[in-house]
């Protein structure tokens, strides 16, 4: 695996619209920016409506996710193009659920949504109708996903990888500073996780830092190359730009998104915390 | 939820007895700057959240009290201003040079 296998340029991007077997994808909690102009020929996905299971906290079983992507008019064989506003967050999020269900051709836009604005790359307001198509899923690959259980059991023996900011780190703040502080859950960290903020893997831009700069990172923050990794954050769409990088970028194998993340954890009852 | 809601506006529903409000607007040749990123930093320069400006230029974060600093990124450049938080309602501008 490597760079060019996961990743696309927005140059790459420009000189590829309207090319057949290439789906771009939009993916954001607020969609209200998908509205107001997108890349042109990009279909939506919102992460609360389209991803989320509506009733349990979950992401969408395989007939449910079958359902949707055969309505956005994505099949098995296109090559699905993601990018997003947040760096990515979303669209690594819906990257790592694309692997999850199996999709063989799937690259995220370096920079996302910000870069190419920032760049001042033409935006479209044409309303994007596929035809529909017939998606079929795999059934889940639960080799990159972690759940509750396997974190308490991680404490001590795996890479921990908190990607949150250091101030939800220490439990200054419980939420992202663009987020009213008021989670029911308690502050802190699991024990023994190491605090690498996402944002240090990219520049910012919204782009990934070269392979160079992040096995740099990774190594000076005392990741062990030796042991399994489980990135977590508050919801699981950050940690997914984590796992993006350490699996995807840098090739490092059994890597898991945990994607309850500190909304879970801080929640359950009598498990152990740090500050 | 960890997507912006929508920024600015009207301060409704939120208990200033509570919140740490860092909010204001990004300038930039005597006017406001719509869609620009503006990112907060911590005490070591360490990223802690990122929004959009809105149309009329503004923005909102949700921190705790102390010393942060708003950057933005726009098309068309950068600004920065330091701000010493504390509970309650805390306003800024940043200005594009």
């Amino acid at each position: 695996m490597s760079r060019n296998d996961v990743l696309v340029t927005a140059d790459w991007v420009q000189d590829n619209l309207g090319t057949p077997g290439i789906v771009f994808v939009e993916v954001d909690e607020d969609t209200s920016a998908y509205d107001g102009g997108h890349i042109e020929g990009a279909v939506k996905l919102d992460w609360k409506q389209d991803l989320q299971d509506p009733l349990r906290r979950d992401y969408l079983d395989k007939s449910a996710f079958e359902a949707l992507l055969s309505a956005k008019g994505i099949s098995n064989d296109d090559t699905v193009i993601l990018y997003g506003g947040n760096n990515n967050w979303f669209a690594a999020y819906a990257y790592w659920y694309f692997k999850i269900y199996g999709h063989q051709s799937v690259k995220l836009m370096d920079g996302g949504r910000k870069k190419w604005e920032l760049d001042g790359r033409p935006l479209s307001k044409d309303v994007v109708d596929r035809p529909a198509t017939r998606y079929v899923a795999s059934e889940p690959d639960l080799s990159i996903r972690a759940f509750r259980d396997e974190v308490v059991a991680a404490i001590g023996s795996k890479n921990l990888v908190d990607v949150r900011s250091p101030d939800e780190f220490s439990g200054k703040i419980l939420a992202p500073a663009h987020l009213p502080q008021e989670q029911s859950q308690r502050a802190g960290h699991v024990p023994t996780a190491i605090n690498i903020p996402w944002s240090k893997a990219a520049n910012e831009d919204g782009t990934f830092k070269s392979d160079e700069q992040l096995a740099a990172l990774y190594a000076e923050q005392g990741y062990d190359e030796n042991r399994p990794t489980i990135a977590y954050c508050r919801i699981g769409e950050r940690s997914s730009h984590t796992w993006f990088v350490l699996r995807e970028l840098l090739g490092k194998t059994d890597v898991k998104n945990y994607d309850g993340s500190w909304v879970e954890y801080g929640s359950l009852v009598g498990v152990p915390i740090e500050k | 939820m960890c997507g912006a809601p929508k920024q600015g506006g009207s301060l409704a529903g939120i208990d200033l007895s509570t919140q740490t409000v860092i909010q204001g607007s990004v300038w930039h040749d005597g006017a406001p700057v719509a869609g620009a990123y503006v990112r907060l930093l911590d005490s070591t320069d360490e990223f802690t959240a990122e929004v959009v400006t809105t149309p009329e230029g503004e923005f909102r974060f949700f921190a705790a009290p102390g010393a942060w600093k708003v950057r933005s990124l726009a098309a068309v450049g950068k600004g920065e201003r330091v701000v010493d938080a504390e509970l309650g309602l805390n306003e800024t501008t940043i200005v594009i040079d």
